[in-house]
């Protein structure tokens, strides 16, 4: 049996793996993964879930067996300001019989029954594979139940076959399309904005919104990071959005940039340079010095303070290594920057929905001889970790314990952050979580690395 | 507070699961798979269910759990599944080469019909098995039964598969030991051996799920039980299946298979079931049980004896697996506690059976249910509280807005890690149960008693 060093790359994944600096076509990628691998990727429901899930005054229910709504209770880690409806498990959960006999009639029972109970704001109806193959019509079910009960009832179009995670933003995209426009838009001001693919994480929504608000910009709505459905019924009254997780929610912005012409730009809250880069251009778009002004200060502002701490951390990670694998290639961007301003490369880099643009785009921002790869699988993984000889590996649950069996730092950079990534503070927490793992004296305890550089930063300080 | 919506009137749902106390049978048979060394658990279905299974799993744990999917897409759901599994064994057996594949289906391969074996057998004739390779299954539809059904199929797909009798009886004893933790399979282990009997033990999940940290990623870790061992099964003394609802098919069918008699034990929690466990060893491998497991004994009964004024008439609200809830309630018992709410989010008739035999006596005013949910044993508890809350980490939402002492247990614990070390399994492990009920208890006492009642002795 392979020990992971030994792992054979199959032949259809070769043209997946590149390096930084070297010549060769662009990255195969956007392919379903191969049947066989231990593939990273979730499915459609998967996507519709994570990018609804934060909508907080919503009802939030699956229709499928059991499963699907199981795994998904409570675990996304996306605050919430107010209600706390949307983080129960609602499951039609469906038994042989529904599957044999349709399960339309148990979808609007329940339905019926959590609207009068709960009073949401809206209800979110997610089909799972079995419901795409047993082939109910929820959308007339949510019809009559929206006319019953006078509250949107929105379908979500979710069979998890039916494509990737990618699908899954899509369809949720479509199914918050039909709330917005919906509100009252008379007191949105000339500078106001929408703040759209964050999720709140952590309560990150809540620091990017404080700092609009600092310099004078009003936010009507995150989508969805601790998301209100009357917020998202007005949002189309915003001049501005600006879309953070490029991957979920661009379809959103365009959509409303063509039904009510409001212009959106893409940017990242992760990383001095980035959450900087985000205000000033926003700041400009509004074509207001003033605005611009009061970005610059705030900006001075909060760099002073979190800079002595990050310099002082800066010098015990100087030159470390890393590996980042992520879901979406924007947050890869800016991690692989937010690395560099405390002093580590990037050894190792890549996404689960990148596209070829976006992978060339990494290349030219690595340094040679950096892997850069689509669709990795654990083996992969760990394979490139032990050869690129990194120190840290920024991914999501299912990496965590890999990284740690390695004996290598481990940051959670997914949907189960505890910490707050985004904005200057967030760099900051960052900084704080990077620094205590790689330099954790754990891995003092592990074979492969005792001695290594490790113990030279213990004696360095002593 | 997510639950203060929560309301005592409880009305009767159909339609509707809120806050589920099950998951699908994927998920079991998965667990059950990464119990057998050298094995890749294979899910024949679209990628979303491995995902989550997986990372279901690693949240748990704590551990890589390694599985491959035949990442079904639109065309697999309506051309059925047989070229992506064809292409998934001849990759995995390619990549990963382990010693064997178990495949489950989900949901979507069931409804589509997708016929395992005869797929298999046809990848086989291909070459994308390579020979000498071991490919089992089991079918695990997630619209019937729970995650306990699926790991109770993988087990019987095992003993289908795998064990053979020679007509040559060893001097063996199957263990089969239920959905239990890795920690509990070790003691197990260590409990047989300390009575002094050899014992064949799958799925067996120690080594696998609680590994050492080495520097070393292994795709296929030592622990596990070796499909030579699951083979020797048939030619065993006798095989102690336990918990009805996770092992007793299994064991029913080796039973059919390969002559080997059955006994259906519950699992081993408590004095009572503990003793009933090593009874059965002791009498099938007709051996005495030496002082050491005696005095294992003595220690446990001794503590419950030091504490039994800090249970007694305690109410008790329990949720989870139905094999876990009645070896549980069996301790409670024992400790003179009342269980007054007892439910399992799995079906099976034999649990309210069971548990009404347990408790109707001790405590008539019981309320038991199959096929329940977390929101409704919540409303019972807003009617008439209870001092004590033993779920898995789903519970915690409740025990917070009810305010009161929580002990986690069960699949799944999302929220905390060393679980996974602590048995609760046999002496040793009711050593360990009772330990943190106590300390719910008492840290509960000291955090809300008048400062005069405060004290340093309890
Ligand atoms: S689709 Fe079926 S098998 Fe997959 S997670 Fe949902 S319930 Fe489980
Ligand atoms: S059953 Fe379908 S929708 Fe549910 S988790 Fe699996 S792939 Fe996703």
């Amino acid at each position: 049996m392979p020990a992971s060093t030994d792992i054979a790359i199959l032949p259809d994944r070769a043209a997946s793996i590149v390096e930084a600096g070297s010549a060769g076509g662009p990255v195969k990628c956007g392919k379903g993964s191969v049947a066989g691998s231990v593939s990273q990727r979730a499915c459609v429901f998967c996507g519709s879930r994570v990018v609804l899930y934060p909508i907080t005054d919503a009802l939030h229910i699956v229709h499928g067996p059991i499963g699907c709504a199981a795994y998904t209770w409570d675990i996304r880690g996306a605050q919430s300001s107010g209600p706390q409806l949307f983080r129960n498990a609602f499951s039609t959960d469906l038994q042989e019989l529904d599957v044999i006999y349709g399960g339309e009639q148990k979808l609007e029972h329940a339905l019926l029954d959590l609207i009068a109970q709960h009073g949401p704001k809206a209800a979110f109806v997610y089909s799972t594979c079995i419901v795409g193959l047993i082939g109910d019509d929820v959308k007339a079910i949510c019809k009559r139940v929206a006319a019953a009960t006078n509250i949107p009832v929105l379908s979500v179009a979710s069979e998890g076959f039916k494509g990737t995670k990618k699908d899954g933003y899509r369809a949720a995209c479509e199914a918050v399309q039909h709330l917005v426009g919906t509100g009252d838009t008379s007191d949105i001001g000339p500078h106001s904005i929408n703040l759209m693919g964050d999720f709140n994480i952590a309560g990150e929504s809540w620091v990017i919104r404080d700092y609009f608000e600092r310099i004078g910009i009003q936010v009507v709505a995150t989508i969805t990071g601790d998301g209100r459905v009357d917020a998202i019924r007005r949002c189309h009254g915003a001049k501005l959005n600006l879309v953070q997780c490029s991957g979920s929610m661009t379809h959103l912005a365009k959509s409303m940039e063509q039904d009510y012409g409001v212009p959106f730009k893409r940017v990242s809250f992760f990383g001095i340079e980035d959450m900087a880069a985000a205000l000033y251009e926003t700041a400009r778009f509004f074509d207001s010095p003033e605005l611009l002004d009061k970005a610059r200060a705030l900006v001075a502002e909060e760099v002073a303070k979190i800079m002595p701490q990050l310099s002082a951390w800066r010098a015990d990670l100087n030159g470390r290594k890393a590996a980042v694998y992520v879901g979406g290639a924007f947050k890869a961007f800016s991690l692989v920057r937010a690395l560099r301003t405390i002093g580590m490369t990037t050894a190792v880099v890549g996404t689960q929905t990148g596209d070829a643009e976006d992978y060339d785009q990494l290349r030219e921002m690595c340094d040679p001889g950096t892997i850069i790869v689509d669709d990795s699988n654990p083996l992969e993984l760990a394979k490139f970790c032990l050869a690129q000889d990194v120190d840290l590996f920024i991914g999501g649950v299912k990496e965590r314990p890999i990284a740690y069996k390695l004996g290598i730092g481990f940051c959670d950079h997914n949907h189960e952050r505890k910490e707050c990534l985004a904005g200057f503070v967030g760099m900051l927490n960052f900084a704080r979580e990077v620094h205590a793992t790689v330099t954790s004296p754990v891995w003092n305890y592990v074979p492969r690395r005792a001695g290594a550089a490790h113990l030279e930063l213990e004696e360095a300080r002593s | 507070m997510m639950l203060d919506g929560t309301t005592a009137e409880v009305a009767n749902r159909s339609a509707l699961r809120i806050n589920p106390a099950k998951t699908c049978q994927p998920i079991g048979a998965m667990y059950a798979s990464l119990g057998i060394q050298g094995c890749m658990p294979h899910s024949h279905g679209s990628q979303g269910c491995c995902a989550y299974h997986r990372s279901h799993l690693t949240r748990h744990f704590k551990e890589p759990v390694m599985a491959t999917t035949s990442s079904f897409t639109e065309g697999a759901s309506v051309f059925g599944g047989m070229a992506n599994l064809n292409q998934a064994l001849k990759n995995i057996f390619t990549i990963y080469n382990p010693d064997i594949v178990a495949v489950h289906t989900t949901c979507l391969s069931e409804v589509i019909g997708d016929d395992i074996p005869s797929i298999v057998a046809k990848a086989r004739e291909s070459g994308a098995v390579p020979e000498g390779k071991i490919v089992i299954h089991a079918n695990t539809p997630s619209f019937v039964g729970s995650h306990v059904t699926g790991f109770a199929n993988m087990v019987s797909a095992m003993v289908n598969y795998l064990s053979e009798s020679t007509g040559e009886t060893k001097n063996q004893i199957n263990v089969l030991p239920g959905y239990v933790e890795p920690a509990d399979m070790r003691e197990l282990k260590r409990l047989a051996a300390a009575v002094g009997v050899d014992i064949v033990m799958f799925p067996d999940t120690s080594g696998v799920l609680d590994g050492p940290l080495t520097g070393e990623y292994e795709l296929f870790p030592r622990g596990g039980a070796t499909v030579e061992q699951i083979k020797s099964s048939g030619d065993n003394i006798a095989t102690l299946g336990l918990g009805h609802f996770a092992s007793h098919i299994a064991a029913a069918t080796l039973e059919s298979k390969c002559n080997v008699p059955a006994a259906f034990l519950e699992l081993p929690i408590g004095v009572t079931a503990t003793d009933r466990f090593v009874d059965a060893l002791r009498s099938y491998a007709d051996v005495e049980v030496p002082e050491a497991v005696e005095n294992e004994r003595g220690r446990l009964v001794d503590l419950m004896s030091d504490l039994h004024q800090y249970f007694h008439g305690k109410r008790v609200a329990v949720s989870g697996d139905p094999d876990h809830v009645i070896a549980l309630t069996q301790l409670l018992l024992e400790l003179e506690m009342k269980p007054v709410y007892a439910i399992t989010g799995s079906t099976g008739n034999q649990f309210e059976k069971r548990m009404h035999e347990l408790l109707d006596g001790p405590v008539p005013e019981a309320k038991i249910k199959q096929n329940a949910d977390l929101f409704e044993l919540h409303q019972w508890m807003k009617n008439e509280p209870v001092d004590l809350l033993i779920t898995n980490t789903y519970g915690k939402h409740i025990a917070r807005t009810e305010d009161v002492p929580f002990v986690r247990f069960g699949f799944p614990i999302l929220d905390r890690a060393a679980h996974r070390y602590y048995p609760t399994l046999g002496y040793a492990g009711a050593i360990n149960l009772i330990n943190q009920i106590l300390n719910v208890i008492l840290d509960r006492k000291d955090r809300d008693c008048p400062e005069a009642w405060y004290e340093l002795v309890q």
